[in-house]
């Protein structure tokens, strides 16, 4: 972000929630003159520090977004700039030809084509939380290209019934057939994964083929016009004019423009299309691979990067890579089905054999064999969507019996009543946090609890409270929004019986392997043969119990399984024999040698220097700063400008050389041709920027691996307060909902709630507050729960500047100080007057500071995608109390 | 001594974050107001206030909107003792217990004070007051302890994104013009430095760049040494003393009930 000349802050309040990530676009603004915009509901401590702040409505991020694909693609100066067509043409799929019968919100009012049709009750229909589903082969490229891969698609298939078995849907062939056919029982897999390759797709290098996605995408976009942008979004026409000016002057060879944002993108019922129509707009101004380019996704925790590498989340295993599921039927019965299922054949995930084999040697070690599949039948398989909200609903439902919680405070979290109802419902709830927080107590302090409406002795679940050390107290890495690891040291011992993380899944682990000793039975053999070899040598680890945390580093690296001593240096050497164990492929030279762990280097650039810093910390995958870093150079491998530039090809060494690690085959040269059916890299040429896609290029149009649709649209909130000014259809077809006592939606423009809310963070606080609310020197800095509205709307109700307010939602009323300022503003909306009120959330009735949890009022509402929950715009009512 | 030492704090690259405010207590291990346990002030997102005896920074908020929202601006200011070169409060104190340092900055020494109250009076900026726990007038020190183990300030230090600037004042008020200049160039033509020259009782050695008039930013814009503001420190007396009496009356009547 330091080097970008233009940094557009949207779905994101970077300055009070990443203060610390924020100093480099402020360095940008004061060293370089760089522009600052800021798109926002609220003007916020990051609106100050802006060039450029246009107030939008929650929710309405896509119209505005889409509009600015609009204006460029109508801009002279993109439609004259050389750069800007090459970069297009070549970089990214808009050439490709999709399929005749594909058909565009355009042409069905706001639905793609392949929706199905869902008649009655959302209890009938199959797939968990789901209201509808997409049938995506009218979203293809002509002629294949985009081989069909589990990569699509995951939550969709994460339903509690299988797939294509009670819709008389016509049923693909297995993988574990296709395996067969290939003749693929053991390593190696190359054949296999030659079986897999597509035909390449067809193109249209002019452009001019209707069918093909540049063709579409204009389209598409053509009617996100500036007035209607104003209208949806309630963003001043001139304000989006400026800003799309600003945006469009500093992309190009001697420009780049970045974005950043956070969870303000990501917690809607459409969040990854949000995201995906700001790659979009970049994508079609040059702005990826390039330094000051890209989009930055603020991550909310110290290492909720890392957490995604080395995953929490359900559906996949490390490195993104996805979990064995159940659910996938043969395609996933063998280790061979899962291969040809989820191999990509062309591009650099055509060694997935390899990252997958090896990390089940790191699973199971010895244990793993050519000959048992590498313990594959031993790793658990997923058997429904085991989401946060679905695993709720499925507590309240009495289905899942126990719950480990650690570093989460679900008591406070989205309709919190719910989700504590949920809780009441387990047998035994193991919390392992800091402090003692509100879900440690829900039992015997929520509100429902203290007003009697729930008694104590009818709780039946036994709660374990596990207290933990903090960063400093022990080694131990993150990875930041970067992917940059960074190791740190321990500073001092915990205090009394705090332990880490690891230490407890440590212990727990080996006292269950005790448990499980000597067992016969089949489900019980991969926890036997688990590898869990993490004891400590270090006398200071061992008087606490604690686990070696390098060894654990190594294990992710990955080692090789003759000489477990030698560590591996790259990725490039991970094999689908089982003679490598590596955890996760991404992190592959993290830690090359035992003396040797890159996350721990400190070594800056000299001042003055230009350079990636190479030498502080090790980023994945390969210590390379800035991913897709060929498309910083031209088609010819030359930089776009000198100003610019970052990975060029150098034809006197016939390598790719540069300031960072360049993210292509060093040796491959810029005019290298594909090869016909061959795999990997060999299939793509020399232009093939975007390696990990299985065409080469950045996908303006997405054919799969989204289930909401190939564009983004803008759809309406699941709940709003306007019908959608630019389609019939109102919200996404395909947004997940549970429809459970307790979770009610508002109707559209419902009376009863005739505000839009937001909800969000503070710089004073950290999440629920479990982390914050307990330290008087913060606490005292944001003492009591408000919400934020204009002068207007507290005129209307007759609300005083700290007055309390009953804030209320179709689920929940929560109680707060009014906090008038005019930094909320209303907004016109299709010829309507709509009031936005905002909330933080950082409130609960444990710590030293309390007040009603703002998640009271938010619903079990989400994306397909990703389920993650529409926190940040939904409907509410607010009176003075 | 050592070279004169201080702050520039740069307002228009303030984030409002308060990581100053949070560091300076952790350093100084000052108590929180109420134990933590305040009341929402309403004023914008400062629950803080002012500066006193526990607070030796501040970040002050000041919120520029007109009805309309046309034009538009939050303006975020970290406060702190300006460690004036004609300290009122060295002046004023009858036990010696304030000292100019070999940084040229002004400390109390809370051993050495006696809680007569009368630096809190001679401070045209209102910045002491004093601390409940160690019954004396406190102030920011400009972490002298830190500064004496070569140390850079805990608020600077903390600082995200270089608003509060600390070092040698020749050098900072060198940077500060340039930044001014670079303001006005960008078009900010309201930029200016307070209290970065002698003018101002001698120098600040916690000056600011403002972009609007001191009192935006409830700063003084003419401050006065106390030996020229008598009549003041006067009716503060009396001010004092009306007060004493209705604290002592509202004690006594409480004892009653």
């Amino acid at each position: 972000m330091a080097d970008s000349d233009c940094v557009v802050i949207m779905g994101s309040n970077m300055a009070e929630n990443h203060p610390v990530a924020f100093r480099w676009p402020m360095k940008a603004k004061v060293e370089r003159g760089a522009k600052l915009i800021h798109v926002d509901p609220r003007f916020t401590r990051t609106s100050a520090m802006c060039d450029l702040y246009a107030p939008i409505r929650a929710g309405s991020d896509i119209a505005f977004l889409g509009g600015l694909v609009n204006y460029v693609l109508n801009s002279e100066r993109w439609n004259s700039d050389p750069f800007f067509r090459t970069w297009v043409a070549t970089y990214t799929n808009a050439a490709t030809l999709i399929s005749e019968r594909f058909q565009d919100t355009e042409d069905l009012d706001g639905v793609f084509s392949g929706l199905m049709d869902y008649t009655g009750d959302v209890k009938e229909w199959p797939f968990n939380g789901f209201l509808g589903e997409y049938r995506n082969e009218t979203w293809q490229y002509t002629g294949g290209g985009a081989e069909a891969t589990g990569w699509t698609a995951d939550t969709q298939r994460s339903g509690e019934q299988a797939v294509g078995t009670d819709r008389g849907e016509k049923k693909q062939p297995g993988k574990e057939a296709l395996a067969k056919k290939a003749g693929a029982k053991g390593p190696p897999f190359d054949q296999l994964v030659r079986t897999l390759v597509p035909p390449p797709p067809e193109r249209d290098d002019t452009l001019k083929d209707p069918r093909c996605v540049y063709q579409i995408v204009r389209r598409h976009f053509s009617r996100y016009t500036p007035e209607m942008v104003e209208q949806a979004t309630g963003c001043p026409r001139e304000t989006f004019l400026r800003i799309a000016e600003t945006i469009l002057e500093n992309s190009g060879p001697e420009r780049t423009t970045s974005f950043a944002y956070a969870v303000a993108w990501t917690q809607h019922t459409n969040g990854p299309q949000i995201i995906g129509c700001a790659a979009l707009l970049q994508l079609l101004l040059g702005n990826f691979g390039r330094p000051g380019a890209g989009i930055l996704a603020l991550r909310g925790h110290a290492s909720i990067q890392g957490s995604t590498d080395i995953p929490t989340l359900y559906h996949s295993i490390h490195g993104y890579m996805p979990h064995p599921s159940a659910m996938k039927d043969d395609d996933h019965e063998s280790l061979a089905a899962w291969l040809a299922a989820e191999t990509q054949a062309t591009g650099f995930w055509s060694r997935t054999p390899a990252f997958m084999v090896s990390y089940l040697k790191s699973m199971y070690g010895g244990a793993a064999t050519p000959e048992n599949d590498f313990g594959y039948d031993w790793h658990p398989k997923i058997i429904g969507d085991h989401s946060h909200m679905a695993m709720f609903v499925a507590m309240n439902e009495g289905r899942v019996r126990g719950m480990f919680c650690i570093g989460q405070n679900p008591a406070t979290s989205l309709n919190a009543k719910l989700e504590r109802a949920a809780m009441r419902k387990l047998e035994w709830l193991v919390v392992k946090d800091n402090w003692i927080h509100e879900t440690a107590t829900f039992w015997k302090n929520a509100p429902e609890v203290k007003s009697g409406e729930v008694r104590p002795a009818d709780i039946g679940t036994e709660v374990f409270f596990f207290p933990s050390s903090q960063v400093a107290e022990y080694d131990g890495s993150f990875t930041n929004t970067q992917r940059l690891l960074q190791w740190h040291f321990k500073a001092a011992d915990p205090p009394g019986d705090c332990r880490t993380d690891p230490w407890f899944t440590w212990h727990l682990g080996l006292r269950l392997k005790k448990l499980y000793a000597g067992s016969k039975l089949a489900r019980d053999q991969g926890f036997l043969n688990l590898v869990w070899n993490y004891a400590s040598e270090d006398p200071a680890d061992q008087r606490l119990g604690e686990p070696s945390m390098p060894k654990m580093l190594k294990e992710i690296n990955g080692y090789y399984s003759a000489d477990p001593a030698r560590h591996i240096a790259s990725a490039n050497d991970l094999r689908d024999d089982g003679s490598t164990a590596c955890a996760s492929w991404i992190y592959c030279g993290v830690f090359p040698a035992p003396d040797d762990n890159r996350s721990a280097a400190r070594q800056p650039d000299p001042p003055g220097v230009a350079g990636a810093q190479l030498g502080w910390g090790w980023a994945w995958p390969a210590n390379r700063r800035i991913m897709y870093n060929r498309a910083s150079a031209d088609p010819q491998g030359r930089p776009w400008s000198e100003r610019k530039q970052w990975v060029w090809w150098d034809e006197g060494k016939k390598r790719w050389v540069g300031l960072d690690t360049p993210d292509f085959p060093l040796d491959k040269p810029p005019t290298d041709k594909a090869k016909p059916g061959a795999t990997g890299m060999d299939a793509l040429p020399g232009t093939a920027a975007f390696i990990m896609k299985s065409d080469g290029v950045a996908w303006l149009y997405v054919p799969q691996g989204l289930v909401d649709g190939p564009l983004p649209v803008h759809y309406e909130p699941a709940e709003s307060v306007v019908r959608n000014p630019l389609y019939r259809q109102q919200s996404s077809p395909v947004y997940k909902y549970w429809k459970v006592s307790g979770n009610p939606l508002a109707s559209i423009g419902d009376p009863a709630f005739p505000y839009v809310i937001t909800t969000y963070r503070l710089t004073e606080h950290y999440l629920a507050g479990a982390m914050s609310r307990w330290n008087p020197w913060l606490t005292a800095l944001q003492p009591e729960l408000f919400v934020e509205l204009s002068p207007e709307l507290a005129r209307e109700k007759g609300i005083g500047n700290t007055d309390w307010v009953i804030v209320s939602s179709p689920r929940a009323r929560v109680r707060a100080k009014a906090l008038v300022t005019r930094r909320m503003r209303p907004l016109r909306i299709n010829g309507q007057t709509v009031h936005q009120v905002g909330m933080p959330f950082h409130w609960g009735w444990e710590g030293l500071v309390t007040g009603d949890a703002t998640n009271e009022m938010s619903a079990l509402v989400g994306d397909p995608n990703v389920s993650i929950h529409e926190g940040k715009a939904f409907v509410c009512n607010v009176q003075k109390a | 001594m050592a070279e004169p030492m201080g702050f520039f704090t740069d307002t228009t690259v303030c984030i409002g974050c308060k990581a100053c405010e949070v560091a300076c207590k952790q350093w100084n291990q000052l108590p929180a107001a109420e134990g933590g346990q305040n009341t929402l002030s309403g004023d914008s997102y400062d629950n803080t206030r002012r500066l006193d005896g526990i607070n030796w920074r501040h970040v002050r908020f000041v919120e520029q909107f007109d009805e309309a929202r046309t034009e538009g601006r939050w303006l975020m200011m970290s406060d702190v003792c300006k460690h004036c070169v004609q300290a009122g409060c060295l002046e004023v104190c009858p036990t010696n217990a304030i000292i100019r340092t070999e940084f040229d900055t002004v400390v109390i020494q809370s051993d050495v004070c006696n809680g007569c109250k009368a630096c809190i009076g001679a401070c045209p900026f209102g910045v002491i007051e004093m601390n409940p726990v160690s019954k004396t007038a406190q102030k920011c020190t400009l972490c002298y302890d830190r500064l004496q183990a070569g140390l850079e300030p805990a608020c600077s230090k903390a600082c995200p994104t270089d608003s509060i600037h600390f070092g040698p004042i020749k050098e900072l008020r060198q940077r500060a013009e340039q930044r001014v200049a670079q303001l006005h160039a960008g078009g900010e033509k309201r930029a200016f430095l307070y209290g970065a020259d002698e003018k101002m009782l001698g120098g600040l050695n916690a000056f600011f760049l403002l972009v609007d008039r001191p009192e935006v930013y409830h700063l003084p814009p003419d401050p006065q040494l106390p030996s020229r503001n008598m009549p003041m420190a006067g009716l503060f007396s009396v001010l004092g003393a009306l007060a004493a009496a209705v604290i002592a009356l509202v004690n006594f009547r409480r004892r009653i009930e």
